[in-house]
């Protein structure tokens, strides 16, 4: 007898929820439809995961979406009000900033992107090598960890571009090199509350390198946790890299960057509010959006809400 | 084919230092079943991670097929010797399907033939195949522990370390278990050594045990001699009856031996 959810969602429900899978494809698979339908309870996750796949589509897209050069200046038409014609209204040089807004969020993913993608690595890794040697390696590493959160983010991260030099990729360097301590203290927490149980001693017992023991059976236990840390992250990312650009060290002008966007807006804010308004709300409503992503995913991922 | 002499073991330093295991030595057959049985703290399970090498500093001497054991251990051994832990809900990766949890030795050991490996010794312990892609939450505490036996059993070892086996385990569940255990040994001609704090789990299962209390030999003895009552030592009689279950007055007459 078919149940009623598997008549609703056919052959495929019933072998995604199969009690017994054929193939570590269909166990993981199973697995994962699960956790969807965990998060897909929680709205306002989806509210945020909704909104940043809208942010990926609109950067795909932008030179569809966008109909204004988002660098092109016109000097004759500046500081234009909301219009049909201009959705946004035009800034001091004359440029749309609608364009401007939907090809800076080209930029602010490239940030987010990359700075997930150098920090959250460097992070897991120093993090677990820590945690599961111990000792004299454990402390020298955490000292390194200290020193760096020891420093105040912004600052750090200004100090950084003022060596290198402003432009995007040196914000993104700085920003990479100030926010991995975190992630390296969280997975060397978990990796201590790992490395004395059974299965971890079953492994070593087995034989297996330490390698193998962090990669293959740490790691992925420290993982959930540090996804759930990067996504909350992502909204003081956007933040730090705008702060970065509002002061002239990010991205550099005429490069459509939000923060850079809000900075040169903010000499007409009386008299010209949709200058600084309109990147200002853009930053705010995908912050919040990674930010309720973070909550819906702490509750699917988090291994204490297990089974 | 295992022999163990003056095994001394030392927790912490100083003033806090605890010697947890003191002079410590018996000697194992090949296909001898060995039980070493305490009450919790007399050191039973601090020997056990000696031999398997999860304890390092340990002093004395283990020897296994008249080898001498270091304090660090080859990929051979590894081979010869493996273990069951007592708590089937820690001792299986929670991120692992049965199938990785079982291949997860044959990599290392880059034995091969990995898949028929897993359905044989699946078939071993008496899981069948549709228990392969599970999760461990999707098995019971005794299906669990059949894992943990599979995944001992997959390097084909010569001696299995059992570390309180049924212990976490239903009492119904524990017969089953203690008789798959008997049934591999007598198939494989394994060699066990039972760390137990039950004295009726240790006289079903080993011919010999040895009996410890706070780090120290009480005497070794026979399952015949357990059997019969012909016990010398006074602390293994109290745990005999400490064994028959909860009573007053015995428990009253108990005393602390040092």
């Amino acid at each position: 007898m078919m149940t009623h959810k598997a008549l609703k969602t056919g052959g495929m429900g019933e072998w995604l929820l199969a009690d017994t899978p054929d193939s570590a494809f269909q166990a993981w698979a199973g697995r994962a439809y699960l956790g969807l339908m965990a998060f897909m309870k929680n709205r306002l996750a989806v509210l945020g995961l909704l909104i940043i796949a809208i942010l990926i589509i609109i950067a795909v897209l932008a030179p569809v979406i966008a109909p204004y050069d988002p660098v092109e200046t016109n000097i004759g038409n500046r500081l234009q009000p909301l219009s049909f014609t201009h959705y946004f209204g035009t800034d001091e040089m004359g440029r749309d900033i609608f364009s401007r807004i939907v090809w800076g969020s080209r930029l602010t993913l490239y940030v987010i992107g990359l700075v997930a993608i150098i920090a959250a690595p460097v992070g897991i890794l120093v993090g677990t090598v820590a945690g599961y040697f111990g000792g004299i390696i454990d402390t020298m590493l955490m000292r390194i960890t200290d020193i760096f959160l020891a420093f105040p983010k912004l600052i750090l991260a200004l100090a950084f571009v003022s060596a290198l030099g402003p432009g995007i990729e040196n914000a993104i360097i700085a920003i990479s090199i100030t926010s991995w301590p975190p992630y390296a203290r969280i997975a060397r927490a978990e990796t201590i509350t790992i490395r004395n149980s059974d299965f971890i001693k079953a492994v070593k017992l087995q034989g297996a390198s330490a390698l193998r023991i962090i990669a293959g059976h740490i790691m992925p236990l420290c993982l959930p946790s540090l996804i759930i840390r990067v996504t909350l992250d992502m909204a003081g990312i956007i933040l730090t890299a705008a702060g970065l650009g509002f002061l002239g060290l990010g991205a550099q002008p005429p490069s459509p960057e939000w923060g850079a966007m809000t900075s040169s807006g903010r000499t007409y804010i009386i008299d010209h509010w949709w200058l600084i308004t309109m990147p200002g709300t853009a930053i705010f409503i995908v912050s919040l959006a990674f930010n309720l992503l973070g909550d819906g995913l702490r509750e699917v991922l988090d291994p204490r809400s297990d089974n | 084919m295992i022999a163990v002499e003056n095994l001394n073991v030392f927790f912490g330093h100083g003033q806090t230092r605890n010697h947890a295991v003191k002079d410590v030595g018996f000697t194992v057959e090949k296909g001898e079943s060995f039980g070493l049985v305490g009450e919790s703290g007399s050191g039973k399970s601090t020997v056990l991670n000696c031999i398997s090498g999860l304890l390092t500093h340990w002093k004395g001497r283990i020897e296994i097929d008249g080898v001498r054991l270091m304090q660090t251990r080859n990929m051979a051994f590894c081979r010869k010797v493996q273990m069951v832990f007592q708590d089937p809900y820690g001792s299986l990766h929670p991120r692992h399907t049965i199938d990785r949890t079982l291949k997860e030795p044959v990599k290392i050991h880059r034995l091969g033939d990995a898949n028929n490996r897993v359905a044989r010794v699946l078939d071993d312990v008496g899981l069948g195949a549709k228990f392969r892609f599970r999760f461990p939450h999707q098995l019971s505490g005794g299906q669990r522990q059949r894992v943990a036996v599979a995944r001992a059993l997959i390097l084909d070892p010569e001696i299995i370390l059992l570390d309180e086996p049924t212990s976490a385990l239903d009492v119904s569940i524990q017969a089953e278990v203690l008789n798959l255990l008997q049934d591999i040994r007598r198939e494989k001609n394994l060699t066990y050594i039972l760390v137990s704090h039950d004295l009726a789990v240790v006289s079903h299962m080993c011919n010999r045990l040895l009996v410890m209390n706070r780090g120290k030999t009480v005497e070794t003895i026979t399952r015949n001699q357990l059997k019969s009552g012909a016990i010398s030592e006074k602390y293994t009689t109290q745990l005999l009856v400490a064994g028959k279950g909860y009573d007053r007055t015995a428990i009253d007459q108990f005393q602390d031996f040092r």
